[in-house]
């Protein structure tokens, strides 16, 4: 079972988020880079994934030498190897391209992705990968089985869940509830210093998308309070001066 | 030609999908083609007539969803029919199959889409990014564009048309994913449909008390959803976790109950056009993104709350 799993390296769950060069590049002063949450989960059940069943974890990623020390920790959690695509992320769509041309020469049986990266808020990059394979994807995944040469998937529908068994090789994404996230251990960050990170250059793609210009939300105005002993006032107010309920 | 892709729920189309009816027609200069696949239930064409869908094509013959049947049969069609820009709604379905009609159709792709797009200087859309904490301004360069719209984020009015109805038999496709069981909790509002959401923490104390937080959401005929801790402790289900690791969801309403509001929280929340915020705490941070605060106990606010929706149904 060879695995690939890709990770996007995105600011830290906590950052205040703010832009520079009038707008147009997030403002990286003091951000922390992470794991896409998301491609945490989707890498520690492929390592489960291999520990039960055998194989290798691969990890693959789009982006600059900025991005190795989140790789290596990736390596530190467990997975086998890693391939560095060395270009920026422009979108998900160039992102795609540049991982379906890994894909296509490496073997593997198994593609996970993250549900979304929680930068850019694609969710593209599983049916974009899907459709530029001609490989089955399954979306939205809190359950990754392996069972008689299938894959058994249970995923996120609205308003409910459902399995799907598919053929592989497969793509799919990952969903919360899929596992607890591994955390790296001392022996594990001792062996990602020797793992390899293979840096190769991007494949030439038309850019479908320019990011032209970021925004933050418009400030909110001051809270508007009512007093606990009157609580049932606030019924009042949404109907008749929010508009908001019947 | 513009197309929207018309999901259909058991035969019916949702608000997302009038919404998505209701952008194209706004965009189109010559109709809306709507592709749904299996048929709607009587009168639901109707429903989309009245946003501007001018033909329905109805695709006949594939059992059950597969992504890979599904792109291939609508694009099939938009093809046939020149079509360059399509929308559909940004469901789990929507989600889906956007991606891979953007790869079948050589197009643009834009996700979570929360505006009409500005054309004075190419094709531009607005797009949420960073969970809630932003958004970008993102020019589409190639002819056909693909649209994926968040639920509730664009004006849905009524453009009433003629629509002509036709059926395309499915080509045989070999498929490669079996549904084997789906489970939906039934008559509940889904999370990402609801227009009210009530939500509570761990200013609940225990999974005993979410009956309040219940009965207020069935007075308010609302969704229910929870804070992550919640969710991880087992009082509710995984499914009603919201935030940045959870549902993101933009309802016009959001009541938070004993949540203090975690960044991580806000960043699934914070879309909703009016929040309001019950906390004991006044130095709560929830209270600076909300429209409307009560500095109280939760237990002493609830039942006031209940009583005063429950009094105004009647
Ligand atoms: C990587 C990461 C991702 C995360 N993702 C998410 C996410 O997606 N969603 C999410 O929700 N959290 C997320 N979190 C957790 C988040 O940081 C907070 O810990 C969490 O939101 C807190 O939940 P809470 O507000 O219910 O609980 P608490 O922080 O414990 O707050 C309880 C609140 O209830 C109030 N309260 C107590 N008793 C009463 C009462 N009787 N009446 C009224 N008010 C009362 C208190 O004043 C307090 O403000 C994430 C954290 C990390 C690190
Ligand atoms: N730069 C990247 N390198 C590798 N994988 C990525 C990258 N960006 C996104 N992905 C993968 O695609 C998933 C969805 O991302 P997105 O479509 O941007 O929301 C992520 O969870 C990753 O698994």
């Amino acid at each position: 079972m060879k695995i690939l799993v890709c990770m996007s390296v995105v600011p830290d769950t906590t950052t205040k988020i703010s832009f520079t060069d009038n707008n147009t590049k997030l403002n990286t002063q003091g951000v922390q880079f992470i794991i896409n949450p998301y491609d945490e989960l989707s890498l520690t059940r492929a390592i489960e994934l291999t520990e039960k069943h055998g194989g290798t974890v691969t990890v693959a990623n789009v982006g600059k030498a900025d991005a190795d020390a989140v790789i290596r920790k990736a390596l530190a959690i467990g997975a086998n190897d890693a391939i560095r695509i060395n270009a920026d992320p422009v979108d998900g769509q160039y992102v795609a391209e540049q991982l379906a041309h890994v894909i296509r020469s490496g073997g593997y049986d198994l593609v996970l992705t993250g549900r979304e990266s929680i930068d850019y808020n694609g969710g593209q990059v599983c049916g974009l990968l899907g459709e530029l394979l001609s490989w089955p994807a399954v979306n939205v995944c809190t359950r990754i089985d392996l069972e008689n040469g299938k894959a058994i998937f249970e995923r996120d529908i609205d308003g409910g869940r459902q399995t799907v068994t598919s053929s592989l090789p497969a793509v799919a994404s990952a969903q919360k509830d899929l596992c607890e996230p591994r955390i790296p251990n001392m022996k594990g960050i001792m062996a990602a210093r020797t793992k390899p990170l293979t840096v190769v250059e991007p494949v030439a793609v038309e850019f479908a998308s320019t990011y032209r210009q970021f925004e933050t939300p418009a400030p909110k105005q001051a809270v508007k309070l009512i007093d606990a002993a009157n609580a049932g006032q606030l019924i009042d107010l949404l109907r008749n001066e929010a508009k908001i309920i019947a | 030609m513009t197309g929207i892709y018309a999901e259909n729920s058991e035969g019916i189309f949702k608000k997302s999908v009038l919404e998505a009816a209701s952008y194209a027609s706004r965009i189109s200069n010559g109709g809306v083609l709507a592709v749904c696949i299996g048929q709607p239930k009587d009168g639901e064409a109707d429903k989309l007539a009245q946003y501007g869908v001018s033909k329905l094509i109805v695709v006949d013959g594939i059992p059950a969803f597969d992504s890979q049947a599904y792109t291939a049969e609508i694009t099939k069609i938009f093809s046939a029919n020149q079509v360059q820009h399509i929308v559909l709604a940004n469901t789990y379905e929507g989600k889906t199959l956007a991606p891979r009609i953007s790869v079948a159709m050589n197009a643009s792709l834009a996700t979570n889409v929360v505006d009409f797009p500005d054309t004075s200087n190419g094709f531009r859309i607005r797009r949420g990014v960073f969970s809630g904490k932003g958004f970008a301004i993102v020019e589409l360069n190639k002819t056909n564009k693909v649209i994926a719209i968040t639920p509730n984020s664009t004006e849905l009015k009524q453009n009433p048309v003629t629509i002509s109805i036709e059926h395309s038999q499915a080509a045989a496709h070999q498929i490669n994913t079996e549904i084997t069981a789906t489970s939906k909790a039934a008559g509940k509002i889904p999370l990402t449909e609801a227009e009210v959401v009530v939500s509570a923490g761990r200013g609940m104390k225990g999974p005993e008390n979410w009956k309040m937080v219940e009965e207020l959401a069935e007075l308010l005929g609302a969704a229910t959803a929870c804070s992550k801790p919640v969710a991880d402790m087992d009082w509710r289900p995984h499914n009603e976790h919201v935030g940045q690791t959870g549902i993101t969801i933009k309802p016009n309403l959001y009541i938070a109950i004993g949540i203090s509001g975690a960044i991580q929280h806000l960043a699934g929340v914070s879309s909703s056009k009016v929040i309001v915020v019950i906390n004991k705490d006044p130095e709560a941070p929830f209270f600076k993104a909300a429209d409307y605060g009560i500095v109280g106990d939760a237990f002493d606010v609830l039942p006031q709350l209940i009583e005063a929706a429950r009094a105004s149904k009647n």
